[in-house]
């Protein structure tokens, strides 16, 4: 799961006035969580930089294998990126500037996939399009190879994160002040000028931080690469999992996921200096709207083919999911001739019977009361780690703010990763069940530090002393204005790494054991097996593990801090 | 030079601009007075080709300007944020409309010094736009309008972001600098102090149509009307009801405060409802005298602002005691 990226600027404004609590007690708060990452993330780490540095492993021919890897995975990166912004700021400027019925809507609908465990949204493109999908079997004509091509990945990384370009360059462009647009034209500046000598130019840091976003993650990517490309297509994720499970070659995995280290540290610290400088030079804000309704004919067709065009790319993978999850379009297995096309509950009823021969050792559905234990576990130990962590955090001193980027540093680490830190450092116990929730509570804890912080320090400690002028005793402040406040990020939270946990692919793939699966791992197996029943099967797993994501997210929408950011 | 020809304009089906024609001559600074929603900054966007009118058109120098867009109409605009361009600093902010316009380096480098020193900024030139004052900020954006030289000059509330003394002190210098280079000029605000002390003459502007026009001195002698007196703050406005024609030709009037003589052209009947104003600066020669008891007392620099019972205000020299009754003679005019 991708997610969040915090714009750290709001927090330091708030934090004056609050008083800072004694070294012990930092020292206290920050016991649990630094020891936490010290066994689940440091030691780990430090295992597998011994291994990259190992003169065994840095070979001519591992460095060369590993130099390639590199270079696709950039390239695909690059060029996703472009596809995105070509996608991405059309729709921006539809979202800036024009008002027209259903808006909200898609633009909502555009925000979905970027919610969405990776799985989800390539059970989505297959069921679409893949060699099983409704397109090929209802449109065998107009049906073109898509699963396991360079453009799946293209596409789906498009899908993805296209609203990033639209919240972050939309956000942008709306909130520019017409008057500049007016002054420049009163000043002699056509519509090209306007756009080239002022509107880009301001908007030039917005584009460059969503770029190097969406270039993050589509760097990162892991799930969707492996789903709808295949393995041909080895990039640093996709490979470090080959080198684990397919092909072992530990040392060679290990050098991969130091460089996919070290290229994610430095497109995250790229992509916090474009922010932090562009907040010195933002465009004072005006109340004043450039939204308006269509008026021309042409805008009027514009504005409608582009908005039907956008709904459709975003809602038919989305819509055919659920669809193929119900129809029987094929032989479930050997069965000729015979194979009765339809509406069918069977992948569903199939979920619940353990066959003999089948991918499982267990009822499919098992897959989904581990996930949601896994979840619940991972949403107890990220509060309980990430709660002190928060506070400490919430009034910074300088122990703070030597710790907040060690806290921070397994965002830039991959999914798959931390799978193979687990594996080099604990693999006799990957028996133990208990591994799985580790890893998703290292996924999520930043997300959770991060969103966290910024509500229990944007309590105004003129709040409590108005609280305490009237009479409340610190007990009462603490149960009248922190609780009520905090509950609500805490639930919102609570709900984001449960979705978390529910999504995450990477590191569980490489963890998870056999009889314990997943259901993104769960829909893996079946995606990865023949037969017309296994791939209904993946597509039933998907249409849940989506519902179960979709409820999630309405939660955390009910519960979001009012204010607290659009992602 | 410009001349605005019966615009309309409406806005969510009411009608905001109605068959507005006003004229501007060379060398002259008129003044757009009236609320906020009165439309005048519609009427300025529409005169710089920035929004388009419903109906009417605008033209400068018998040319009309309907096919001209904003960027070749050669009107310069201030507005009341600034809206320079935050990315450039103030020697580009200034120069830009030079540039759209392709002047060479050196006449580029020659017009914004000139502009600069116009606006006291000289030495300006590097720094950030976002560093500066408000101040500062908008000097800068009078700058860059100057710089382009236009043919007219449009501020919409360009001082209304600043504080009272900053607001004074750039007032009087663009009043200098709207003389020296002798640009006609459209002032866009709704402080009358501010439309007083610039416009050559002042329009006010109230539901989408000029109520009265005129030098500052002509409309504060005679507003012609409840609203202008009232949007002016000239002093008490009070309705009264005709009572009859006295033998010497004057009006007695009839309002909450008392009876009150008043000399009008217009044409009243008996039983007429008539607004009056009362002039708060008490004068002899042809006055009403009121009475009544003093509620609130408030000093105010050069004089107390002085409330009575009736519900009237008086401007006194010497301050009067609360509960005290007075008498006062003041002008009171009748409004129509």
């Amino acid at each position: 799961m991708q997610q969040i990226i915090n714009h750290g600027d709001t927090e330091t404004r708030r934090n004056q006035g609050i008083s800072v609590s004694p070294w012990f007690v930092r020292i206290g708060l920050w016991l649990i969580p630094l020891s936490f990452l010290v066994v689940a993330f440091f030691y780990p780490l430090s295992r597998i930089l011994a291994l990259t540095l190992d003169p065994k492993t840095l070979t001519p021919q591992n460095l060369l294998h590993a130099s390639d890897v590199v270079l696709f995975t950039f390239y695909q990166a690059a060029l996703s990126t472009l596809l995105t912004l070509l996608l991405g700021l059309p729709a921006a400027y539809l979202f800036a500037r024009y008002d027209f019925p259903g808006k909200s809507l898609l633009r909502a609908l555009t925000a979905v996939p970027f919610m969405l465990p990776t799985v989800v949204v390539a059970a989505g493109f297959s069921a679409l399009l893949g060699p099983r999908g409704l397109v090929h079997t209802f449109f065998p004509l107009s049906s073109f190879p898509f699963i396991g091509t360079l453009w799946a990945i293209l596409v789906a990384h498009v899908f993805y994160n296209t609203t990033i370009i639209i919240r972050v360059v939309g956000n942008a462009l709306a909130s520019l002040d017409p008057k500049l647009e007016a002054a420049a034209r009163s000043l002699g500046a056509d519509s090209f000028h306007v756009w080239w000598n002022v509107i880009l130019p301001i908007l030039r840091p917005a584009l460059l931080a969503s770029s190097v976003l969406v270039f993050l993650f589509d760097f990162t990517s892991f799930g969707v690469i492996l789903l709808l490309g295949g393995s041909q297509f080895a990039t640093l994720e996709v490979e470090i999992y080959l080198r684990v499970l397919r092909l072992p070659n530990l040392p060679l995995a290990a050098l991969l996921s130091i460089i996919q280290l070290i290229c994610t540290l430095i497109i995250s610290l790229i992509y916090t200096r474009i922010v932090t400088r562009s907040t010195i030079q933002t465009a004072p804000r005006s109340a004043e709207s450039n939204i308006r309704k269509p008026k021309t004919l042409r805008e009027k067709i514009l504005v409608t083919a582009f908005a039907i065009l956008l709904a459709s790319f975003f809602l038919l993978p989305l819509s055919a999911l659920p669809l193929r999850s119900f129809f029987r379009l094929e032989a479930d297995r050997g069965q000729r001739g015979e194979v009765q096309y339809g509406f069918t509950t069977d992948y569903y009823r199939e979920l619940f019977i353990n066959r003999r021969g089948s991918v499982f050792y267990v009822p499919p559905i098992r897959a989904t009361a581990n996930s949601l234990g896994y979840a619940g576990a991972t949403v107890l130990l990220s509060l309980l780690l990430g709660f002190p962590a928060a506070f400490a955090l919430a009034k910074p001193t300088r122990l703070e703010r030597i710790l907040d980027p060690l806290i921070m540093l397994p965002l830039g680490s991959s999914a798959v990763m931390l799978g193979l830190g687990f594996i080099i450092s604990y693999g006799a116990w990957l028996v133990s069940p208990l591994l799985v929730p580790f890893a998703h509570t290292l996924v999520a804890l930043p997300f959770v530090i991060r969103t966290l912080q910024p509500a229990i320090a944007s309590i105004p400690e003129r709040l409590r002393q108005a609280a305490a002028s009237l009479g409340a005793s610190p007990l009462e402040v603490w149960k009248n204005i922190d609780l009520p406040i905090l509950r609500r990020a805490t639930l919102a939270e609570a709900t984001f790494a449960f979705t978390i946990s529910l999504g995450e692919f990477g590191a569980t793939l490489l963890i998870s054991r056999p009889e314990y699966p997943t259901i993104p791992v769960a829909i893996e197996r079946f995606l990865s097996q023949p037969g017309g029943l296994n791939y209904g099967q993946a597509m039933a797993m998907a249409t849940i593990l989506m519902l179960l994501t979709v409820a999630s997210i309405l939660f955390i929408e009910r519960f979001r801090l009012p204010g607290s950011g659009e992602f | 030079m410009l001349e605005v020809h019966h615009i309309f304009k409406t806005y969510e089906g009411k009608p905001l601009l109605n068959d507005i024609s006003l004229k501007v001559d060379t060398g002259e600074t008129i003044c757009l007075l009236g609320a906020s929603g009165s439309g005048k900054s519609t009427l300025l966007r529409i005169i710089a080709g920035l929004e388009e009118s419903e109906s009417g058109y605008i033209s400068f120098n018998e040319q009309d300007l309907t096919a001209t867009p904003a960027h070749l109409r050669d009107f310069g605009l201030v507005f009341q944020d600034y809206a320079l361009f935050p990315h450039l600093n103030v020697h580009a902010n200034v120069a830009f409309g030079l540039k759209m316009r392709r002047l060479a380096q050196g006449e580029i480098a020659e017009r914004v010094a000139n502009s600069l020193d116009l606006v006291d900024l000289s030495g300006f030139e590097n720094r950030r736009v976002t560093e500066l004052s408000g101040g500062e900020q908008q000097r800068v954006a009078l700058a860059r309008a100057l710089a382009t030289r236009p043919r007219l000059l449009m501020f919409d509330e360009p001082l209304g972001a600043l504080d009272r003394t900053l607001r004074e002190d750039l007032l009087n210098e663009l009043r200098m600098i709207l003389h020296r280079t002798n640009i006609p000029a459209i002032y866009v605000t709704h402080d009358q102090e501010e439309a007083f002390a610039i416009a050559d003459r002042v329009l006010i502007l109230h539901n989408g149509e000029i109520v009265r026009e005129g030098t500052p001195a002509d409309v504060w002698t005679d507003p012609g009307s409840a609203f202008v007196a009232g949007f002016l703050g000239l002093g008490n406005i009070v309705e009264g009801k005709i009572r009859g024609k006295r033998k010497d030709g004057r009006w007695e009037v009839a309002g909450v405060p008392g009876v009150f003589s008043v000399s009008c052209e217009h044409k009243h009947q008996e039983g007429d409802n008539v607004h009056l104003l009362a002039r708060p600066l008490p004068v002899e020669g042809e006055v009403s005298a009121i009475t009544g008891v003093v509620t609130d007392v408030v000093f105010q620099q050069d004089r107390f602002k002085v409330t009575l019972d009736n519900g009237l205000y008086v401007y006194l020299q010497i301050a009067p005691k609360a509960g005290e009754e007075i008498e006062v003679r003041i002008k009171v005019e009748c409004l129509a």
